[in-house]
């Protein structure tokens, strides 16, 4: 006889292994949108300190929508909104797309924050030795103001992993998106949620000591 | 060598620098005195075209400072300026700090500048220190880095913008036997400074500003002896 056929089963080691995969998606989705939105955020800050009138308008209106505007109803909206208008793209890069366009409304403000904090005694100095105004900011301003807010943007890229879970509305199997099939599959909830929160920790355990690690080295 | 003719300066409305004639030879040392206020730094500030002029002209080696057509960046490695800020570049060790500019404004090779970088800190007496953050540096060996950093650029002329006002009175000494050697060595020195004994003993002619107007220049002796001016008379009167 056969056995009966069962919808539901138990967690088991395969399911782990599901898990990690869905956190490695995880990873490579954060690692891009992060990567992309802290460059596009660092020149969109730097736009934003040196223009404070055009910028402040313009740029500046449009970051806030971004960094008003909760990231889930972005992602649903610009899913869809692609596919209106003929940019069809899977979830994968949607995601990236989107979580990157968030993470650089962030980082630019923090960016900016660290560009201005470099006075212009600092900047003058540059410029006596002869250093033009790009070399100025590539070899002196950029690194002595993103340096000093390093830990901001830590913050950022740390929320940023984390509200990467909402790239699971677009249907793409990473981390929570996995773990919540899981859930309607094995009926343990809590197991399977302790496990998901667990892969997110070890995400970002290792970026916050490395990121404390660099302080210190700075400081010293 | 620097001349300057009928300079005007503005910010804003306030009238900065109300038309300034002055020439400072090769070789020559000069030292500007004067209450705060009275447009010294922004003088040199002109010097180096980090401020913009609203009439006159400044030329250095017979080029127009504040020209259209005039490479800012390449007149500026002629000029080594110092602050009154130290302005070390926190996240660069001393050698670092002043390989800097060399390396990238000269395009020397690695090797190069950081050699031009130890000779210079040598020079201001820090050849003990060059791999020290500023941070672990007090001003006065700061200020003397600020010093070797715009040596290292083998500039013509040393603009000193009271490089020694912020520093805590027994650094001051350090900072100003730099500027003594550097002056005996032979640079063309143009310094702002609070330090009377400095311009009296150091400096071939001495200016006094008041209110954005060179009141008088002379030899040391004679502005310290007999200032023709009674705003000089006064305000000498007041720094003893």
């Amino acid at each position: 006889m056969n056995e009966p056929i069962s919808f539901f089963s138990g967690f088991g080691p395969k399911d782990l292994w599901f898990l990690a995969q869905a956190a490695w998606q995880t990873l490579i989705i954060s690692v891009l949108s992060i990567s992309a939105g802290t460059v596009l955020g660092i020149f969109f800050g730097w736009i934003l300190s040196e223009s404070k009138i055009a910028g402040a308008i313009t740029l500046g209106f449009v970051l806030d929508a971004f960094r008003s505007v909760p990231l889930i109803i972005q992602l649903v909206l610009f899913y869809n909104l692609f596919n209106v208008v003929g940019l069809a793209m899977n979830p994968f890069w949607a995601g990236v797309i989107i979580l990157g366009v968030y993470t650089s409304a962030l980082v630019a403000n923090v960016a900016r924050g660290g560009i201005e904090a470099v006075g212009a005694p600092m900047r003058r100095a540059g410029r006596s030795l002869g250093l033009s105004y790009l070399q100025t900011m590539q070899h002196v301003v950029w690194p002595i103001g993103l340096r000093a807010v390093f830990p901001s943007w830590v913050g950022v890229a740390l929320g940023v992993l984390k509200d990467s879970a909402l790239v699971s509305v677009l249907g793409h199997p990473e981390l929570l998106k996995v773990a919540r099939d899981l859930i309607t599959r094995t009926q343990q909830p809590l197991l399977v949620l302790a496990v998901a929160g667990a892969f997110y920790f070890a995400l970002s355990y290792p970026i916050s000591r490395y990121a404390a690690h660099l302080e210190r080295k700075w400081q010293s | 060598m620097i001349e300057i003719k009928d300079l005007h300066k503005y910010f804003g409305d306030l009238h900065v620098l109300k038309g300034i004639d002055l020439n400072v030879q090769k070789g020559e040392v000069l030292s500007i005195i004067g209450a705060s206020g009275s447009g010294k730094s922004t003088l040199l500030y002109c010097i180096n075209g980090l401020e913009a002029i609203q009439k006159g002209e400044v030329l250095v080696d017979g080029v127009s400072v504040h020209a259209k057509d005039t490479d800012l960046n390449k007149l500026r490695t002629k000029m080594g300026m110092v602050f009154q800020q130290f302005n070390s570049f926190p996240h660069l060790t001393a050698l670092e700090n002043v390989a800097l500019a060399p390396k990238i404004v000269k395009g020397k090779s690695k090797a190069e500048a950081k050699e031009i970088a130890r000779a210079q800190l040598e020079h201001v007496g820090l050849g003990d220190k060059i791999d020290n953050y500023p941070s672990a540096l007090s001003g006065g060996q700061q200020q003397r880095l600020a010093i070797a950093r715009a040596l290292a650029m083998e500039p013509e002329y040393m603009l000193f913008d009271e490089a020694t006002s912020a520093l805590d009175p027994e650094l001051v000494g350090e900072v100003l036997d730099t500027m003594r050697l550097l002056a005996e060595e032979g640079m063309t020195m143009i310094c702002v400074t609070h330090e009377m004994g400095f311009a009296r003993d150091v400096s071939d002619r001495v200016a006094y500003f008041h209110q954005g107007i060179m009141e008088e220049i002379g030899p040391p002796k004679q502005i310290f002896g007999e200032p023709t001016s009674e705003h000089t008379a006064k305000f000498l009167a007041n720094v003893r």
